[in-house]
């Protein structure tokens, strides 16, 4: 994919960078061995974006502490010379939230990588933060534990990412997300100062600072520890694939779920040309005539199951569904997760670039806003396929695109903002799970007032009051906003057109 | 952008014009819902600025599981509106008196004997509007189940017992009641109840509460009706009358228990109630009292000195809260480490810089 590049420095600019970037490593490799710096430009580059790969920036060093000593030096040797941090955990997010920042560090905690404790008596697990989330299930599957958030970057992905990001996964909408399993964050402030959010027990005194930080995109505070929540193993879970004639009764139908008073292990939406795509990738044998597909999982007790199954069928039937299958076997079961589980890929492999959009919106609105989107489709003459998690409203729209096509990608970029207002005129939100990064920051000025940006802003300061840790994500600045609000009164026409632009 | 309404509610810009009023004299402003609650925590401080005015339900949609309300309707109406259509509030909010508010139930953060099986009130917390010491109305999150938008400012207002601002509206995420609900009863001693409960926690069952006091764990499963029967069936003990079943959860959710009840003539002569949190698995204390949420609430009657039960506690990786005392000298909840007070301070300016709401009220300093 082509990176945006970023304005190009005259030559004056690049010497006063260029001895900046000296100093800092100078200061670095003082605290640091050898092997936990990189500076070179062939070292830092593959740190060079996240999983949102359209933006891109070098930073001026990479630094890889193998434990919190190492780590505590770099914060207070950054917070000395005024350089920025941005953590960063396995770079899979896709909003950008780990871009580097052209004057800053890249705190690379991949090293933070050891399981501490696995308790299956208090059924938690305090693992730092570079653990991949997947490996924390690993751990506890011997005490027929797991840890229920499974962003579907689970095999890469790290805990310390999640809690940024406050990640969900397909199974949130009875589990909850990454904010309900987290106990207890130990870390450290931007000044190096050692500090513990939460507590073992079920709540801390003071001000619920874990909610906060859980989802603050590495702003607030650099994450080392994580103690979470570990949740029984289900004795059974079943899988149900059911097809609909329309995108309105597929609809329909989650919102009666939902209405009915079952909250399903997951309920999932694709729509037919994702089904296509899907089927295509992993041959999961999916109704490629259905205008929609619902995945409903239910797990428990096989009583519970069973109930359950039995209850969502008889509503998916009533909604219109024209054909359900139900898993009969552990097997089964995950070949119809498969194909839900592969989409981003799938979809990689159909077209050159796509951009993920991840908004919320009421569940009863999913159809208005599929067919909103069908709308849109012709109007930017691109296509887009669409995965959601149906049963909490987070919406996966991935439009493709050709990144080397300029006018596609300005488009696509016209197409996702657009998706992102619908969904705020709905009653929703711009992000669900992905986060905003940098990605979302224009959004966040159609969501938000100044007053309340102003309150981030002051939020922000209250743990970082330097500023130091990932400036310049999550809170757009006011002219920012004023220069993009007054693109969007003029819904998509530049002001002054007859203006260059560049 | 404000909920639509909320933003145009005379009662809230009454509440803006005290707050101005009360931060050009400096004066400290006594967030009041149904001053139910006015036991608990420090000593309310300021002058009462009561929410009688902000009231109703602004929406509600039993299908989306979302409830948006103004923060002076009492508790018990919200409550009979979701039970007519069959849906709760899932995490069993206390209501020490009637006339309670939703407000005030936010503001608190307080949960019942469902907490540990289903999850704190700021989990429940979708989306808040608050009135900041500036006299700003600001809208963090919203009315649907997942949202990453900015930081989770109206889960950092659940339980900050006001001192950040005046919780205007709230929305809430509901949940279907349970179908079915049976309680067994077990006449254990403290030692082998807590080693059952911590069993049991890491089971697939359907365990909605446990608590055991004077001699007797009892334990609360919630459900799909052949779920609860299976569970019943596996872990024995004596099913108690569902009736009296409930009157006792209900007596725990609401401190009618004479457990949570010291009486004057004791509180004068030096007893105290105080509530401490540790992991739930943390073996016997140095006294039972009363447990509750699967052994992670231990709520103890003693005339002995704060800082022993604090130092128990803390041992334990907990904290104790003097929930009820003659003299809350020792501080109402314990103290914070440097750094988090720091932080502490820092919020409180970032909301409130010149202190008007609710001074003293969670700690002496904010």
């Amino acid at each position: 994919m082509t990176a945006i590049s970023l304005p190009q420095e005259d030559g004056a600019d690049a010497a006063r960078q260029s001895a900046r970037q000296a100093e800092v490593a100078e200061a670095l490799s003082r605290v640091l061995p050898a092997s936990a710096l990189l500076v070179r430009r062939e070292d830092t580059a593959p740190y060079e974006c996240d999983g949102l790969t359209a933006f891109k920036a070098v930073p001026m060093a990479v630094v890889l502490p193998e434990n919190e000593t190492q780590l505590v030096a770099v914060l207070k040797v950054c917070h000395a010379l005024g350089v920025p941090v941005i953590a960063r955990g396995a770079g899979t997010g896709l909003s950008g939230g780990a871009l580097p920042h052209r004057l800053g560090v890249t705190l690379s905690l991949a090293k933070f990588n050891r399981i501490l404790k696995v308790d299956p008596l208090s059924c938690t697990a305090v693992v730092q933060c570079g653990v991949r989330n997947l490996a924390i299930s690993e751990a506890a599957a011997p005490y027929g534990l797991y840890y229920a958030p499974d962003p579907s970057s689970q095999i890469a992905c790290t805990i310390g990412g999640n809690v940024a990001e406050n990640s969900g996964g397909v199974h949130c909408l009875k589990y909850g997300m990454t904010l309900h399993n987290v106990l207890k964050i130990r870390g450290f402030t931007a000044e190096g100062e050692p500090v513990e959010f939460g507590s073992e027990a079920l709540d801390a005194p003071g001000i619920d600072l874990l909610a906060v930080v859980i989802g603050s995109e590495g702003m607030l505070a650099i994450t080392t520890e994580v103690t979470v929540k570990l949740v029984p193993k289900p004795e059974l879970a079943r899988c149900m694939v059911a097809s609909f004639p329309t995108i309105e009764s597929a609809g329909s139908a989650v919102a009666s779920v939902i209405a009915r008073g079952i909250v399903p292990a997951g309920l999932e939406l694709m729509d037919q040309r994702m089904t296509a795509v899907a089927e295509d990738y992993v041959h999961a044998g999916y109704d490629l005539s259905a205008a929609a597909l619902l995945l409903c999982e239910s797990d428990g007790t096989e009583e519970e199951v069973a109930d359950e199954v039995a209850a969502m069928k008889r509503v998916l039937e009533e909604s219109g569904a024209s054909r359900i299958e139900v898993s009969q076997d552990e097997a089964q079961r995950l070949k119809f997760w498969s194909g839900r589980k592969n989409a981003f890929p799938a979809s990689g492999g159909i077209s050159p670039d796509y951009m993920c959009m991840d908004s919320t919106i009421p569940r009863k609105r999913l159809a208005e806003m599929l067919l909103a989107i069908q709308a849109m489709e012709s109007k930017y003459q691109l296509q887009c396929v669409n995965v959601f998690h149906a049963g909490d409203g987070n919406l996966h729209p991935l439009i493709l695109f050709d990144a080397n096509d300029r006018d596609q990608f300005r488009r696509c970029e016209l197409f996702g903002a657009e998706i992102l207002e619908a969904s705020l005129k709905l009653g929703g939100t711009v992000t669900g799970e992905h986060g905003v990064g940098v990605e979302k920051l224009n959004s966040m000025c159609v969501q938000f007032s100044a007053a309340e940006l102003e309150q981030f802003v002051a939020v922000k300061r209250a743990f970082d009051p330097a500023g130091m840790l990932n400036p310049g994500k999550v809170i757009p600045t006011l002219a920012r906003c004023a220069e993009y609000g007054k693109m969007h009164v003029h819904r998509g026409m530049m002001p002054f057109p007859e203006l260059p632009r560049y | 952008m404000a909920a639509a309404g909320i933003n145009r509610d005379a009662a809230v810009e009454r509440l803006r014009d005290r707050i101005l009023e009360a931060r050009g004299r400096r004066m400290s402003l006594d967030i009041r819902g149904g001053n139910t609650k006015a036991f608990y925590g420090e000593t309310p401080r300021g002058e009462p600025l009561g929410l009688a005015e902000l009231t109703g339900i602004s929406s509600y949609e039993p299908s989306e599981l979302v409830v948006t309300v103004r923060a002076g309707t009492p508790l018990i109406e919200l409550e009979a509106v979701l039970a007519e259509r069959g849906q709760c509030l899932a995490f069993e909010p206390p209501r020490f008196a009637p006339g309670g508010t939703v407000g005030g139930m936010v503001a608190a953060g307080l949960a019942g004997p469902a907490r540990a099986a289903a999850g704190p009130l700021r989990d429940y917390v979708l989306g808040a509007t608050i009135l900041n010491g500036r006299g700003e109305l600001l809208t963090f999150g919203g009315q649907v189940m997942k949202n990453v938008a900015g930081y989770d400012v109206s889960r950092l207002i659940a339980g900050s017992w006001g001192v950040l601002g005046v919780l205007c509206e709230v929305s809430l995420k509901v949940l279907a009641s349970k179908v079915d609900s049976a309680t067994l009863a077990f006449d254990w001693d403290e030692r082998r109840a807590l080693t059952e409960m911590a069993r049991w926690n890491a089971l697939p069952l359907p365990l909605s509460a446990s608590a055991w006091h004077d001699g007797c764990l009892r334990v609360r499963l919630s459900g799909a009706a052949a779920a609860v029967r299976s569970a019943c069936r596996k872990l024995g003990g004596t099913e108690l009358d569902p009736g009296i079943a409930r009157g006792w959860w209900k007596s725990v959710r609401d401190h009618d228990h004479p457990f949570f009840r010291p009486d004057e003539a004791a509180l004068a002569g030096g007893e105290c109630l105080w509530r401490i949190s540790v992991p739930p698995a943390t073996q016997v204390l140095e006294q039972a009292g009363f447990i509750g949420w699967g052994g992670a609430e231990r709520w103890w009657r003693t005339n002995a000195p704060a800082h022993r039960i604090r130092s128990i506690a803390a041992a334990a990786q907990g904290h104790a809260t003097l929930v009820r005392a003659a003299d809350k000298s020792a501080g109402a909840f314990a103290p914070l480490g440097e750094s988090l007070m720091r932080i502490h301070r820092a919020l409180k300016s970032a909301f409130d810089p010149d202190r008007v709401f609710n001074a003293g009220r969670l700690y002496a300093d904010l």
